[in-house]
């Protein structure tokens, strides 16, 4: 189990180990679970209530699948941590933190100066996606 | 025979190990016998070739020749710009990839 | 034309740095070539038979002089001395060097240029009609809209890792010059029954392997939900799109398994979904965009004549020069198909040649076509012979628009890594052999399109004349399609039968034109013949 390496968060992590999804449905009382790419993000919706932190799996980072499941997460309306895991490597930093992922454990550790460079490549962004940074074209028509 | 052919990491030019070094002509190409996969492995992690692969290939008149015409056209340049290949003085170069 | 302001500047400049420390880290060892492919590959930079090759996009296939300039200039500082122009607007260099591509990318920087997502498994350069803006049969520009999908779709932080390539064509007229249906996304702007404008969207088409061609999933999608459906169908493709077979990961594969109709249904729930989510840019956005896009300050009162007494000038107006909306003007076609030479290829020096005409003559504008050619979008009719003679004389002067030696070929065995045959020669084959026997110009409209392989760069299928080179125990071998089209009336070709040498390709074409014109009736073109007596006699013609 790979460590957090980069965490943009003030809460206590959670300690409770994520468990798969089917395991999820049927224990009632967890509170991590870890979506592989396959699974429904949608699925989790019905609970976000006790749900406090969601790993998402990059098996090799050239699936993006988790992507839009961050992204439908958040949409829903989870606050809770959001951890990207596996294959995650520098040059994909920047656009999960864009997704709404809070959290990052490489399976490999990174170095953390082109870490840092990567999370602040961008000046502006093009896109709205719920990450709370203004696209350009509300920084254009800003009044 | 064998020959590990690649390209150069930097420059991206095709190059065709010859023993002890890559080289631009497939006419130093040498017969790499069972041994490509690991002097690939070795120069991919020296970063002096990129995506190295074996091919066949046999000796011709002297002249090495690769089996499939992708290689023969890579061992040239392309045949449709003689100016830019590695035979630019030969009008009938192209034939020797057919 | 579209220009940047600092935000799209900053945009550019920061993936130039980027690049440059993403080429760093590969070269000093902290990225493996698996990891820095795709790296670059969304940087627009191939590794290829001979070389890097670096594709260049051209957003919508719009340039200005100064970016032509800069394209020629680019060609002879770090390449050899020619770039190619290709079927998807775009422009590339077959003899880069790794280590100057991030300079390269700093120098299109400074003519608002990039390279970015021009390869890769995400949203690929947006192209459009190359006439957008000149002629009159389109109810409105269409390039103000892709200018809005570009910027959506550059960078877009959830779909940088698609199942696979993706590519969107948008277009605003009956005529379709953009091959829209044979796209990922094909867009097109309509009005609706109450004369509003908005866009109907055909998703799912494409050639490669298992050619389609798009259905219509919406008729009418209103302009300030553009992006937003766009997101929802790009999700859906995302989330549900093949990963486990390559050859089925195009978003066709995922439409025709699902069926439009679930595909469809998919989209909307996340249309709905989307729309309570604030992505969409305001309209005032896209007016910004537009503004930009407003007609060039055409002259009024300019004669329409044009003095015809020099006959080679006077047949390059017939075949290279179409109507303009405005009165005086025309749309100005260059052929980069001379007798013998290799389709969309052209020197540095033509290419500032063009980039100095269309400041003297075209309102400082050039459109690259889907067809491997260029456009000056707006000339004076009464300038037309200065740009002839001009051109002409720099070899550009060839009247074979749409003609049969107006020949789409992608770069084929001779330059690219995944061919499995050569396609240029075969197209300088045809091309000789219908100058040479005087038949082109009894033929007339002819699109003939070569591929040399099943990838379909070179678009085979959408021919009316297709051939896809293949590779038949070690030999190059050619096979022949009958009956495609990329316009209005798109369908797809048919394979004739058992392929051919290269030599026999050629005449096999040559006895297919033949029948053409034995079978024609008044105004066919060689595809209404073919789509009216079908193909047997066709195949008796060439096979027996």
């Amino acid at each position: 189990m790979a460590d957090v390496q980069f965490r943009f968060r003030d809460d206590e992590p959670v300690a409770d180990p994520a468990v798969t999804v089917d395991a999820f449905g049927d224990q009632t009382n967890a509170s991590a679970v870890r979506l592989e790419p396959g699974d429904d993000a949608a699925a989790l919706i019905p609970h976000l209530e006790r749900l406090r932190l969601v790993e998402v799996n990059f098996p090799v980072w050239t699936d993006g699948r988790g992507y839009s499941a961050a992204r439908t997460l958040r949409e829903a309306g989870y606050t809770g941590e959001l951890r990207a895991v596996g294959d995650v490597l520098i040059d994909q930093l920047n656009q999960m933190r864009r997704c709404g992922f809070d959290s990052f454990a490489p399976s490999h550790e990174l170095d953390a100066d082109d870490a840092a460079a990567a999370f602040a490549r961008w000046p502006h962004v093009y896109q709205a996606t719920g990450d709370g940074r203004p696209a350009i074209w509300a920084l254009r028509h800003a009044q | 025979m064998k020959i590990l052919t690649g390209n150069d990491l930097r420059s991206g030019a095709v190059v065709w190990w010859d023993g002890s070094g890559w080289s631009l002509h497939v006419a130093q190409a040498a017969d790499v016998g069972h041994d490509g996969d690991v002097i690939a492995a070795r120069e991919v992690a020296a970063r002096a070739v990129v995506s190295p692969y074996v091919i066949d290939g046999e000796k011709v008149d002297g002249e090495v020749r690769p089996a499939h015409i992708k290689d023969r056209i890579r061992a040239l340049g392309p045949t449709v710009r003689l100016d830019l290949s590695l035979k630019p003085a030969d009008p009938a170069a192209g034939d020797w990839v057919i | 034309m579209y220009k940047y302001d600092s935000y799209d500047q900053a945009m550019v400049d920061a993936r130039v740095a980027e690049f440059r420390d993403q080429t760093r880290r590969r070269l000093e060892g902290h990225l493996t070539e698996d990891q820095f492919r795709p790296l670059r590959l969304m940087n627009g930079l191939y590794l290829q038979l001979h070389a890097y090759m670096l594709r260049v996009a051209v957003p919508y296939g719009t340039l200005s002089s100064a970016q032509m300039r800069m394209l020629g200039d680019i060609a002879d500082k770090y390449d050899r001395g020619y770039g190619h122009f290709t079927t998807r607007q775009n422009i590339q260099y077959n003899w880069i060097k790794l280590e100057d591509a991030p300079d390269i990318l700093a120098d299109l920087a400074t003519v608002e240029m990039h390279a970015i997502q021009t390869s890769g498994n995400c949203i690929r350069n947006i192209s459009s009609d190359q006439y957008a803006g000149a002629v009159a049969d389109e109810i409105v520009d269409p390039r103000p809209y892709a200018e809005l999908l570009r910027q959506w779709s550059s960078f877009h932080p959830e779909f940088l890792a698609l199942p696979r390539k993706f590519k969107i064509a948008v277009i605003a007229s009956e005529t379709d010059r953009a091959a829209m249906r044979l796209h990922d996304i094909g867009i097109k702007l309509v009005r609706n029954a109450a004369g509003e404008l908005g866009a109907a969207f055909y998703v799912g088409g494409g050639m490669g392997r298992t050619p389609m061609i798009a259905p219509l999933i919406r008729e009418f999608v209103p302009l300030d939900q553009l992006i937003t459906y766009s997101e929802a169908c790009l999700r859906v493709y995302n989330r549900h799109g093949r990963r486990d077979n390559k050859y089925k990961a195009r978003i066709k594969i995922l439409v025709h398994e699902l069926g439009k109709e679930e595909y469809t249904r998919q989209v909307e729930a996340e249309f709905a979904h989307l729309l309570n989510q604030d992505i969409e840019p305001p309209l005032a956005e896209l007016a910004r965009i537009k503004a930009q896009f407003v007609d060039p300050p055409f002259a009024a009162g300019l004669p329409d004549a044009v003095d015809r007494s020099d006959p080679d000038f006077a047949l390059w107006v017939d075949r290279n020069t179409l109507a303009h909306k405005a009165p005086g003007y025309a749309v100005a076609v260059v052929s980069l198909k001379p007798v013998g030479g290799i389709p969309g290829d052209a020197t540095a020096d033509q290419i500032r040649l063009m980039a100095d005409l269309a400041r003297e003559y075209s309102f400082d504008e050039l459109r690259v076509t889907h067809a491997q050619n260029i456009v000056f979008p707006h000339v004076r009719k009464a300038d037309l012979h200065a740009l002839w003679s001009k051109l002409e004389a720099a070899g550009l002067g060839t009247p074979n628009l749409d003609q049969i030696g107006d020949i789409i070929a992608c770069p084929g065995l001779d330059y690219c890594s995944l061919a499995n045959a050569r396609s240029i020669p075969v197209a300088q084959k045809i091309s000789e052999r219908f100058a040479a026997n005087g038949k082109q110009d009894a033929i007339g409209e002819l699109k003939l399109k070569i591929s040399g392989c099943i990838n379909a760069c070179g678009h085979h299928h959408a021919g009316h004349i297709g051939i896809l080179g293949v590779d038949r125990k070690g030999t190059e071998n050619y096979q022949l399609l009958l009956g495609g089209s990329e316009g209005a009336d798109c369908s797809l070709g048919t394979i004739t039968g058992p392929g051919f040498s290269e030599d026999g390709v050629v005449d096999a074409i040559e006895k297919a034109t033949d029948l053409y014109l034995e079978q024609r009736q008044d105004g066919e073109r060689f595809l209404d013949t073919f789509r009216r007596i079908g193909m047997a006699p066709f195949k008796d013609k060439i096979y027996g």
